[in-house]
């Protein structure tokens, strides 16, 4: 590998790429905490408790949570 | 017709090995190449003894959970042997004549060491992982792992490896590595069956009947491609001969030093970190009965730690041929680190709001629980001693291994202890574990192992750390390396027995759940059609 490829891919990594993954960290902060994520987030933390003695049946979508 | 390319298979890998038995450079590679003929000549003969008798179809309305018992076993199984290697070493330290001479060189400390760390680790360790992996993964899919027996070569296939990876190190074979001593031609053996761990989840996850992944999973899967990773490029060798187990890195010098650190520092960061934090989002809640605290927390948890952790390598190599700004770097994100950690703590913590009694009443919650307060305390002691001006005083002093142990004993022992109280009697559809008097035992036994672990290392680098940096009123150093020898001499005797009482702890809780399976009968069926109503 040349050393144009590495300033090139070095630039790169430094400048836009980690401006990319600043932003897409904060999306994601911004993604977990935004408003009507409750009911989501309730209905995931409580999917633990069910399915735990079989799978749930062949062409069943999970009851409960199907317009989650 | 599947069983006869899979007998075709075996017997050329058996030959193969024979003939690389017989070419064999070195006697590691000459032991590994036995090792893997007489296990597909053992899994050959189980297999010829299996065809043309009927096979039992497999029912996708079933979880595949034979291969979890498989792994709760072979995890407590591993666990009593990485415990016991690890005692042993430590007597080794306190009384150097344990390093036998009718031994040498077989069980010296130099190869028994490596042999203690990848069996905690990687046997314990990671049977822990894939055996929760598969119970969680199907569990909150509502779907039976994919691949039909492939679940099955992971198990074996593990195995395998890990029986490799001993005797190689035993018999003198190491990249060394730390944490990646295995030699080139068991790191293939490890992608192959890596990849295949993969893809059991993978299409366990894409066949899922819940809409939502819950986030366990997202540890476990981000554990599993992490590793994938890490070891693909840190274990980039060429082999001096193929049969041979001697290979030459691909990198050279400090490039070299830190991609072994880049994938050090994530092995804890993913193997020991977060595929653990997918059994503490699922076995904390499911044993406390309640909810995850904050599921919104536990998905910034998640972001974070993988967006950080990557980063931390370089703190390895403070005061080395790294460049400053490098280890600057590494220092900086160990201390960002501390966020989502203690995050992730709060929200394990946290689940108990409101079932705190439990604590006083379910001796398995209590140990979940100190698991977490283990984490907490080893990632606070973590980033501090990334710190440079900490680390000069810390660092090649015996500090890292109390806080490597407090991390791992307090940690990923707790929390797994945990686990396996919580499965075995699922598993093994019994009515409750045989005895709670006895995980008391075991709780106690191995907090205060841990303790007298923790605190001896601290007492030891520490005192060692300052002895090599004393110097007198001519800037002459006070103290000889062997000084520091013989200083440490009570420190390694206490930390013996804080090792002697956690494996006692770990062969009660073998004995007790043992007994679960044992002594107590099968729960009855729900109801006469072992009908489960729908929820």
């Amino acid at each position: 590998m040349g050393s144009e490829t590495y300033a090139f891919l070095r630039n790169f990594a430094d400048s836009w790429h980690l401006l990319f993954m600043v932003l897409f960290l904060i999306g994601v902060f911004v993604w977990a905490i935004r408003p009507g994520a409750n009911k989501v987030h309730r209905e995931a933390a409580n999917s633990i408790f069910r399915n735990d003695d079989r799978p749930a049946p062949a062409g069943a979508g999970a009851p409960a949570n199907k317009e989650a | 017709m599947w069983d006869y390319i899979k007998l075709v298979a075996l017997g050329v890998i058996a030959v193969l090995a024979a003939i690389a038995a017989n070419y064999a450079r070195d006697e590691a590679y000459l032991v590994n190449a036995l090792v893997v003929m007489l296990a597909a000549a053992a899994t050959f003969i189980w297999t010829v003894r299996g065809i043309g008798e009927a096979k039992p179809a497999i029912s996708q309305n079933e979880y595949f959970d034979g291969v979890v018992r498989a792994g709760v076993i072979a995890t407590a199984f591993w666990g009593v042997v990485g415990f016991l290697v690890g005692v042993w070493v430590a007597a080794q330290l306190a009384f150097p004549s344990l390093n036998f001479d009718w031994a040498q060189p077989y069980l010296n400390f130099g190869r028994l060491r490596p042999l203690h760390t990848s069996a905690v680790i990687f046997a314990f360790g990671g049977n822990a992982l894939i055996a929760t992996a598969f119970y969680v993964v199907q569990r909150t899919t509502a779907a039976r792992l994919w691949g039909g027996g492939l679940g099955w070569f992971v198990f074996w296939g593990w195995q395998l490896i890990i029986v490799l990876a001993a005797t190689s190190y035993v018999f003198g074979g190491s990249q060394s590595k730390e944490y990646a001593e295995m030699p080139w031609h068991v790191d293939i053996l490890i992608t192959v069956v890596w990849v295949a761990f993969l893809l059991a989840f993978l299409g366990t996850l894409w066949k899922r009947k819940e809409p939502h992944i819950y986030v366990a999973n997202w540890f476990y899967l981000s554990f599993i491609v992490t590793i994938a990773m890490l070891h693909v490029v840190n274990n980039a060798a060429l082999p001096v001969s193929i049969f041979g187990s001697a290979s030459v890195q691909a990198y050279a010098g400090v490039q070299d030093a830190m991609i072994q650190w880049w994938y050090g520092h994530n092995a804890v960061g993913f193997f020991l970190t977060a595929g653990f934090l997918g059994m503490m989002y699922y076995f904390i809640p499911k044993q406390a009965e309640r909810p995850v605290f904050s599921y919104k927390l536990s998905i910034i948890h998640f972001w974070a730690l993988i967006f950080l952790y990557i980063w931390a390598g370089p703190h390895h190599l403070h005061y080395t041929a790294l460049p400053e700004w490098a280890s600057t770097l590494g220092m900086i994100f160990s201390i960002m680190l501390w966020m989502p950690s203690w995050g992730g703590m709060i929200n394990g913590l946290m689940t108990l709001s409101g079932a705190w009694d439990k604590l006083r009443t379910d001796p398995v919650i209590r140990m979940m629980v100190i698991a977490v307060g283990f984490y907490g305390m080893s990632t606070f002691e973590g980033p501090m001693m990334s710190i440079k001006a900490v680390n000069s005083l810390s660092h090649y002093t015996d500090w890292t291994i109390g806080h490597v142990h407090s991390g791992a004993l307090g940690w990923n022992g707790m929390i797994t202890f945990g686990a396996l109280y919580f499965l075995v009697p699922k598993l093994w559809n019994r009515e409750r574990l045989y005895s709670l008097s006895l995980v008391s035992w075991h709780f106690w036994l191995a907090t205060i192992g841990i303790v007298l672990y923790a605190s001896s290392m601290w007492v030891t680098g520490i005192m060692e750390g300052l002895m090599w940096r004393e110097v007198d009123a001519n800037g002459f150093l006070v103290n000889a390396f062997a000084d520091t020898v013989s200083a440490k001499f009570p420190m390694y005797v206490v930390r013996m027995l804080g090792g002697v009482m956690f494996l006692t702890g770990a062969i009660i809780m073998c004995y007790n759940l043992w007994m679960t399976v044992r002594a107590q009968p099968a729960k009855s069926p729900v109801n006469a059609n072992d009908f489960v109503p729908a929820e």
